[in-house]
């Protein structure tokens, strides 16, 4: 029986490390992934922070999650979107992202970007869309 | 001898740094720890706020919390030091008090 596919946001809001919203988000979507639906997720406000490069959490004692984003791709996880307002307000810009990229099979492997920067209008439009939001 | 402040939350999630730079007397410490450690960084929409509380107050970041984050000094406010765990120690026996903003 094949049940048909929803399409499904998953909303980050918050920092990484400082609560666990942020690693729960990350475990939630993977699980979620072997359930063959259209994921989508969205990075928002202090969301984007899960999204920096350089994460080295040797010296507060924690798990440094940070390196699975970039298995995402392996997961059928493409369509990652990030808000430009947050970064502007965060003063931060793609650079400081991680390059984050899935294989396309259609296409003999190629690489391709799976982070979009979409507006805050854009964000909004993708949320009207969705089935389901999960919101961390 | 005067307070150490510490905070621990993003200063776009709650106006804890906000309120505590309010608070803090001329003289004061400020130390930015766990998600706080985003408000000492340069360029963001606050950073205004906290570089104007240099006048008045010295303002640290704890090290590990801003390295687990993926930010390197170098992206900090001017004027802003940081200290490790040892000087998270220090900082706390050479204020009469130790006041947090959670």
């Amino acid at each position: 029986m094949s049940e048909p596919i929803k399409k499904f946001l998953y909303l980050n809001r918050r920092a990484p490390y400082g609560t666990i919203y942020a690693w729960e988000s990350l475990e939630v979507v993977l699980i979620g992934a072997a359930f063959d639906q259209d994921v989508s997720l969205a990075f928002v406000e202090d969301g984007v922070y899960q999204l920096t490069k350089g994460q080295d959490t040797a010296g507060i004692g924690m798990k440094n999650f940070s390196p699975t984003y970039a298995a995402l791709g392996d997961y059928e996880v493409k369509k990652i979107f990030v808000e430009q307002e947050s970064m502007t307000a965060r003063g931060l810009s793609l650079d400081d992202l991680q390059h984050l990229t899935w294989e396309d099979e259609d296409e003999d492997y190629a690489e391709k970007d799976s982070i979009q920067v979409v507006s805050r209008a854009e964000l909004a439009a993708l949320m009207e869309d969705a089935d389901v939001v999960f919101s961390f | 001898m005067s307070t150490l402040h510490t905070v621990n939350k993003s200063p776009f999630e709650k106006d804890s740094l906000g309120t505590c730079l309010d608070f803090a007397g001329s003289g004061a410490s400020v130390l930015l720890i766990e998600d706080a450690v985003y408000g000492g960084l340069a360029g963001t929409r606050i950073a205004p706020r906290v570089k104007a509380a240099l006048d008045s107050v010295k303002i640290y970041v704890l090290g590990p919390d801003l390295a687990a984050r993926g930010f390197a000094e170098e992206r900090l406010i001017p004027g802003i030091s940081v200290v490790d765990y040892a000087g998270f120690v220090d900082l706390a026996a050479e204020h009469a008090k130790v006041q947090a903003w959670l």
